[in-house]
C-alpha cells in the first residue's frame, strides 16, 4: 500500500471537511478531558501519600485499645521507642459558654509531642504546642467560625471550662471530612479525669503513638505485634499499613470516577461512529470514483482510517490538555476525603495513557463505518445508488467488530476495577443499556412509521415522520443521550435513596433528640427537665455494660485462642451494652424462639434475646448458654429468642435484651429519647441538660441529618462533576449529529418555505419532532435509571427504592428544553432569509 | 490488430424480490485495438451495466470480459482496479470528480496510485489540462468550475495514465450543446493522439455516428452491429 497517496489523499479529502470533522472530534474531546484529569489527579494523590506516609499518621506506630493498652505491650513498645506519647478519644457535648451553644464533639485528651511527622496545624500555629502546658484547648476551625468563637473564648467539656487557646485547623493523616462527624476538640490529658466523663459507660479509646529507635526495623515491630496480638487484644497501624490502607481507598474512588468518565468517552466512541457512518455516506461517490480509476479497496479505506486516526489524535490532544486544567479543579472537590496535602503536577504518563485510549476508541469505534468502504462497489460511479453502509458489511464481521470493542472495554475496565469479575458485569451492564436504547430506538422508528395517525395535522405527521426518514437521528439521540441520562438520573435517584433512609425527622412520632450516658443519680433529674420543658419521654432505657465471658461452657479467651475458631474476634471482646425490659420494641421483630418478658428465679441460666446478625457472627443456635461478665458477677444465660433490629432508628437499639427482673441491681446508666417540635426547643433543651449534667450527650436527629446530608451531597457532587462529562459528551454527539443533518433540514426547509410553507409551520414541525427526541430520550433514559437505581437499593443497599417522580418530572423538562434548544439552533438563520439565499450558500 | 475487448456470453441478471430481472442477455462481440465504438439503445435497454461489466466495475452473471488479453470475470475487485489503474480510462456523464481535490489533484489521481514521481505526475497532468485549456484554472476545485469545465478535467484525468481504453458514459449528457461539441471533440481528438481505443455509451445518435461502429442494444441483447463508414460519418458531420 503506497502509504504517502493515502497520507496525502486523507489530508486534501479532509480539506472542505474540517468544521464538520471538528464536530466529530469534540465527542472524544470531553471523554479524554475526563480520563486524563482523574487518572493525573490520582497520580498526584499517590505521589503526595508516598511523600507524606509518614505524616498520615503522625507517628510510626499507632496502637488502639476500648480500655486502657496491656502493659506488656508498652512494655514492649517502650524498648523499641525513642518517644511516645497517649491520648484518650470520646465523644462528648462541648458547651460554648459565649453562646450557651452545645456540640456533640470528638474530644482527644492527649499527652505528649504528638505528632511526630507533619503538624497540628491551628491558628495561631504557637498553640499547637503550647495548649498543653497552658491547659487549654483546640478546637476544630469551623465549628469556631460557626459560633464566632475566638482564641480566649472558653469551652466546657464535662465539669470543666477550658480557655480556647487556637482554631484547630489539620491533623497529620485526619481528611476535613473527620470533622463531618463531629468537631474535633484537642484538650491536655493530664486532668481528664476532672472533666468526670471518664466514668462508667462512657465510650473510650485508649490511644498511644510511637516514634522508633533510628536503627528500628518497622516490619519487625509489626511481626512481633502480630504475635502478641494472637493472645492480647489490642490494634494497631503502622505506616506502611496506613500508607496502603489510604492508597488503596484512593483507588478504589479513583477508579470508579474512572469508570464513569470512561462512558463519556464510549459516548464519544459511539459519537464517532454515527458521524463516521454519515461522513463516509457522504464519500460514497468519491470513494466509487477513486476505486474507479484503480483505487484498491484497503487503500480507499486508509484514506478515511488515517482521517479518523488522526481526528482522534487531535481531539485527545485537545482533551487531555483540557484535562490537565479539569485536574487542577479536581483537589477543591475532594480535598474535604484527602488526608494528604496535594501537589499538583502534569503527569505526561497520564497525558500519553489518555491520548492513546482516546484514538483507539476513535479508530476501534470509526472501523464500523470504514469497513463499509472496502465493500463499495467502483459501480456506483455509474449509477447513485441509495446504499445502506452498514448492510454493506457481512454478519462475521460486525460479530468480529463487537467482540473487537467488547475485550477493548473489559480491558480497560479491568485495568481499572483490577478484577475481571466486575470488569466482565461493567461491559455487560453497559452493552444491556446500550442493546436496550437501540432496540427503543428501532421500536420507535418502526411504531412511528407503522402506528402514523392520519388523522393528524401536517406539522404533527410531518415531525413525527422526521423520527424515521433517512439520516434521521433517532438511534444516535438515543444511544448517546440516553446512557447520559441514564447515568446523570441513576447517581440522582440513588442519592435521593440514600437521604430518604435517613429521613426520619421530619416524622412526628418518633423520636428526634436523644441522650446517653445519663448517670443512674442523673435519670430523674434529666427527665424533670424534659417534663419542664413541656416534653414528653418516648423511651428512658437503662443500659448495663458487661463482656462474654464462656459460650457453651467454652471460656472466650479459650475461643479466641483457637485458630479454628467460626466466631468473629469482634462478637468475643466487646463490651456489651444491654437493657432489660418486658417487651419488644418498634424497631424490634422476634424471629425464633419466645420472648421472655420476666423472670423471678435467679438459680436459672436467664433467657435472653439475641439479635439476628448477631446471632451469625457468634456462630450460635437457640437455646446455647452464655456467662456474661457483668462488671464483676458472672450472669449465666441461654439464647430463648432471636429479634431483628431495625438499626437505622435515632433510639437506642440492643444487641442483647435481658428480661426484667435480672439487671435491675446492676450498676447501670440510661439513655432517654424524646420528640421536640422544633430545632429552636431541641436546642434549648440540649443546653439546659448539658449545662446541669455535662457528661450527659445528646445526638440531635436534626444535626445527624444535616451532616449525612452535607456529606453525601459533597460525595455525589463528585460524582456528578465526573457524569456531567458523559452529558455534555451527549450534548456535542447530539449537536454533530444534528449538523449533519443541518443541510438536508434545511433544504427541506426551505422547499417547503417556497411551496407556500409560512416560516411558523417549518419551525413548529422541527420543534415537533425535538420534543419528540427529548422526550423519549429523557424517558427511555430515565426509565433505565430507576431500574439502576432499583437494583442499586435491593443488591447493594437494601432499600426498597421508592423513584422521587418531583426529581423525574423536573429532569424531563430540562432534557427537553435542552434538546429543544440545540435541534432549534441547528436550523438557526434559515427561517428570516430567502430559500434561494440559502441554498446558494450551503450547497457551497 | 489485435483485440483490445473481447466479451463472451456475457449475462447480467438483478434480482427484483422473487425474480430474476436479466439486464444483459448473452452479449458477445469484440472490439479492436485503436478503434471507437458507441453502445447505443433506449433507456434501460442495458447500455450502462454493459459498460460496467467491461470495464471491470461489476461481476457478470455469466460469461466472460477479456480486457488487453486479461481476463478480468476471475479477479479479485482489487485485482480489478489494478487492471482498470493501467489500462483503463473513464469519462461519465455527471464528472465524477472528487469534490475535495482541485483540478490539477484529480488529474493526478490515477498515475499517484502507481506510486510515481509527483513532480512528473504534476508535469503531465498540468500538461494534459492545458491541453483540455484548463492551465489557468488547475488550482480550482470542482465547485468553482463550470459543468463543461469539470468534464474537461474528468477527462484530462481519463487520459492521464495513457489507458489502452477510454470508457465514457454519456460524456455530454449533462451539457449544453455547444460545451458537449466541444466535448466531444476533445474526447475524439485526444483518441486519436493517444491511439487509445474508445468505447462511449450513449442514446445522442450523432455522437454515436461519429465512432467507427455502432452497438445497438434492445431489452439486454445486442440488436444490431454497425460499421460506419467514413461517407456517412462525414454527411452526420
Amino acid at each position: 500500500m503506497n502509504l504517502l497517496w493515502i497520507t496525502k489523499m486523507a489530508w486534501r479529502d479532509s480539506r472542505s471537511n474540517r468544521k464538520k470533522l471538528f464536530l466529530y472530534m469534540a465527542a472524544i474531546i470531553v471523554g479524554v478531558a475526563a480520563q486524563v484529569a482523574i487518572t493525573s489527579f490520582k497520580e498526584n494523590l499517590n505521589t503526595s501519600i508516598n511523600e507524606q506516609a509518614k505524616e498520615l499518621l503522625g507517628a510510626d506506630l499507632e496502637v488502639e485499645r476500648n480500655s486502657p493498652i496491656q502493659p506488656e505491650v508498652i512494655a514492649y513498645l517502650d524498648s523499641v521507642s525513642e518517644d511516645q506519647s497517649t491520648a484518650l478519644a470520646f465523644t462528648s457535648m462541648a458547651l460554648f459558654p459565649k453562646n450557651g451553644a452545645t456540640r456533640l464533639s470528638q474530644i482527644t485528651a492527649l499527652e505528649g509531642d504528638f505528632p511526630y511527622y507533619g503538624t497540628l496545624k491551628t491558628t495561631p500555629p504557637e498553640a499547637a504546642t503550647t495548649f498543653q502546658s497552658l491547659n487549654g484547648a483546640l478546637v476544630d476551625a469551623p465549628i469556631m467560625m460557626q459560633f464566632g468563637l475566638e482564641p480566649g473564648d472558653s469551652v466546657k467539656i464535662g465539669f470543666i471550662t477550658y480557655e480556647i487557646v487556637g482554631a484547630l485547623e489539620d491533623v497529620p493523616g485526619q481528611p476535613v471530612a473527620a470533622s463531618f462527624i463531629g468537631p474535633r476538640v484537642f484538650i491536655p490529658k493530664n486532668n481528664v479525669e476532672a472533666t468526670g466523663l471518664l466514668q462508667r459507660g462512657s465510650r473510650l479509646e485508649h490511644k498511644a503513638y510511637f516514634k522508633y529507635l533510628d536503627e528500628i526495623e518497622p516490619e519487625v515491630v509489626r511481626e512481633k505485634l502480630d504475635v502478641m496480638n494472637d493472645t492480647t487484644d489490642f490494634r494497631f497501624d503502622d505506616v506502611a499499613e496506613r500508607q496502603e490502607e489510604v492508597g488503596q481507598a484512593i483507588s478504589y474512588l479513583s477508579n470508579f470516577l474512572n469508570l464513569i468518565g470512561f462512558i463519556a468517552l464510549l459516548l464519544g466512541g459511539i459519537g464517532i461512529a454515527s458521524s463516521i457512518f454519515v461522513y463516509i455516506r457522504q464519500k460514497i461517490n468519491t470513494v466509487a470514483v477513486l476505486r474507479c480509476v484503480g483505487t484498491s479497496s484497503n487503500q480507499a479505506m486508509g484514506i478515511y482510517l488515517i482521517q479518523a486516526g488522526f481526528m482522534g489524535l487531535i481531539g485527545s490532544a485537545i482533551g487531555a490538555a483540557i484535562g490537565v486544567f479539569v485536574q487542577l479543579y479536581l483537589p477543591v472537590l475532594v480535598a474535604d476525603f484527602i488526608p494528604v496535602d496535594i501537589d499538583l503536577y502534569i503527569s505526561w504518563t497520564s497525558v500519553l495513557i489518555g491520548i492513546v485510549t482516546g484514538v483507539l476508541i476513535s479508530l476501534v469505534f470509526a472501523l464500523f463505518p470504514l469497513l463499509s468502504v472496502r465493500k463499495i462497489s467502483p459501480l456506483f460511479a455509474l449509477r447513485s445508488i441509495e446504499v445502506g453502509l452498514s448492510k454493506l458489511l457481512g454478519i462475521g464481521t460486525k460479530i468480529a467488530l463487537y467482540i473487537a470493542i467488547s475485550l477493548a472495554i473489559v480491558g480497560y475496565a479491568w485495568i481499572m476495577l483490577r478484577d475481571l469479575g466486575a470488569a466482565v458485569f461493567f461491559t455487560l451492564g453497559l452493552a444491556f443499556c446500550l442493546a436496550l436504547l437501540s432496540g427503543f430506538a428501532v421500536l420507535i422508528m418502526k411504531g412511528a412509521r407503522k402506528f402514523m395517525p392520519a388523522g393528524w395535522n401536517y406539522e404533527w405527521r410531518q415531525g413525527l415522520s422526521n423520527l424515521y426518514r433517512p439520516n434521521n437521528q433517532t438511534s444516535t439521540l438515543l444511544l448517546t443521550f440516553g446512557l447520559g441520562v441514564t447515568l446523570i438520573s441513576s447517581l440522582y435517584l440513588t442519592q435521593d435513596m440514600l437521604l430518604g433512609t435517613i429521613n426520619f425527622g421530619d416524622e412526628q412520632d418518633l423520636p428526634n433528640l436523644a441522650m446517653y450516658d445519663i448517670q443512674f443519680d442523673q435519670n430523674e433529674g434529666v427527665n424533670r427537665i424534659i417534663e419542664e420543658n413541656g416534653l414528653e419521654v418516648i423511651q428512658n432505657v437503662p443500659i448495663v455494660t458487661m463482656r462474654l465471658q464462656a459460650i457453651n461452657g467454652t471460656e472466650t479467651q479459650v475461643i479466641l485462642a483457637d485458630t479454628n475458631r467460626t466466631a468473629r474476634r469482634w462478637t468475643l471482646n466487646r463490651e456489651y451494652r444491654s437493657t432489660y425490659r418486658d417487651s419488644l420494641v418498634s424497631t424490634e421483630t422476634l424471629e425464633e424462639g419466645e420472648f421472655i418478658y420476666s423472670v423471678s428465679n435467679l438459680d436459672q441460666p436467664v433467657p435472653v434475646s439475641v439479635e439476628i446478625g448477631l446471632m451469625e457472627d457468634l456462630d450460635i443456635q437457640l437455646g446455647d448458654t452464655l456467662v456474661w461478665d457483668v462488671q464483676g458477677i458472672p450472669i449465666s444465660s441461654y439464647v430463648a429468642s432471636t429479634r431483628t433490629v431495625q438499626w437505622d432508628t435515632p433510639q437506642p437499639n440492643f444487641f442483647v435484651v435481658f428480661p426484667a427482673g435480672v439487671l435491675e441491681p446492676a450498676p447501670q446508666f440510661f439513655a432517654t429519647t424524646v420528640n421536640t417540635p422544633s430545632r429552636e426547643l431541641s436546642m434549648s433543651l440540649q443546653q439546659q441538660i448539658v449545662q446541669t449534667y455535662p457528661n450527659v450527650s445528646a445526638i440531635d436527629v436534626g444535626q445527624i441529618l444535616d451532616t449525612v446530608r452535607a456529606f453525601i451531597d459533597k460525595v455525589t457532587f463528585v460524582i456528578q462533576f465526573i457524569g456531567l462529562f458523559s452529558i455534555i459528551t451527549g450534548l456535542i454527539v447530539l449537536a454533530g449529529s444534528a449538523a449533519t443533518s443541518r443541510f438536508q433540514r434545511i433544504r427541506e426547509g426551505v422547499l417547503l418555505r417556497t411551496l407556500g410553507a409560512k416560516q411558523n409551520q417549518v419551525i413548529k414541525i422541527q420543534i415537533i419532532e425535538y420534543v419528540f427526541l427529548g422526550v423519549l430520550a429523557s424517558f427511555i433514559g430515565l426509565f433505565l435509571s430507576v431500574g439502576t437505581s432499583y437494583l442499586l437499593g435491593y443488591f447493594y443497599f437494601d432499600i426498597d427504592f421508592t423513584p422521587n417522580f418531583a426529581i423525574l418530572a423536573t429532569e424531563v423538562v430540562l432534557l427537553i428544553i435542552l434538546v429543544l434548544i440545540i435541534g432549534l439552533l441547528n436550523t438557526r438563520g434559515i427561517h428570516d432569509r430567502p430559500p434561494l439565499e440559502i441554498l446558494r450558500t450551503e450547497s457551497a | 490488430m489485435s483485440n483490445i475487448l473481447q466479451v463472451n456470453n456475457l449475462t447480467r441478471q438483478f434480482k427484483s424480490g422473487s425474480k430474476n430481472l436479466t439486464v444483459v442477455d448473452h452479449i458477445s462481440f469484440s472490439i479492436q485495438e485503436g478503434t471507437s465504438c458507441a453502445i447505443v439503445g433506449p433507456s434501460g435497454s442495458g447500455k450502462t451495466t454493459l459498460l460496467g461489466l467491461c470495464a471491470g466495475l461489476d461481476r457478470p452473471t455469466s460469461g466472460n470480459v477479456v480486457l488487453n488479453g486479461i481476463d478480468i470475470a476471475p479477479l479479485s475487485e482489487d485485482e480489478r482496479a489494478t487492471v482498470r489503474n493501467e489500462h483503463v480510462g473513464f469519462v461519465f456523464q455527471s464528472f465524477q470528480l472528487v469534490p475535495t481535490l482541485t483540478a490539477i489533484e484529480n488529474v493526478m489521481v490515477p498515475l499517484e496510485l502507481r506510486g510515481q514521481a509527483t513532480k512528473d505526475v504534476r508535469k503531465r497532468a498540468l500538461s494534459l489540462l492545458e491541453e483540455v485549456g484548463l492551465g489557468d484554472r488547475h488550482h480550482h476545485y470542482p465547485t468553482q468550475l463550470s459543468g463543461g469545465e469539470q468534464q474537461r478535467v474528468a477527462i484530462a484525468r481519463a487520459f492521464i495514465n495513457e489507458p489502452k481504453i477510454l470508457f465514457a458514459d454519456e460524456p455530454t449528457g449533462n451539457l449544453d450543446t455547444e460545451t458537449g461539441t466541444h466535448i466531444e471533440s476533445l474526447i475524439f481528438n485526444l483518441n486519436q493522439q493517444e491511439g487509445t481505443t474508445l468505447i462511449l455509451v450513449t442514446h445522442d445518435l450523432e455522437l454515436a455516428s461519429r465512432c467507427e461502429r455502432i452497438i445497438r442494444l434492445k431489452n439486454g441483447k445486442v440488436d444490431s452491429d454497425t460499421k460506419i463508414s467514413e461517407e456517412i460519418k462525414e454527411t452526420v458531420a
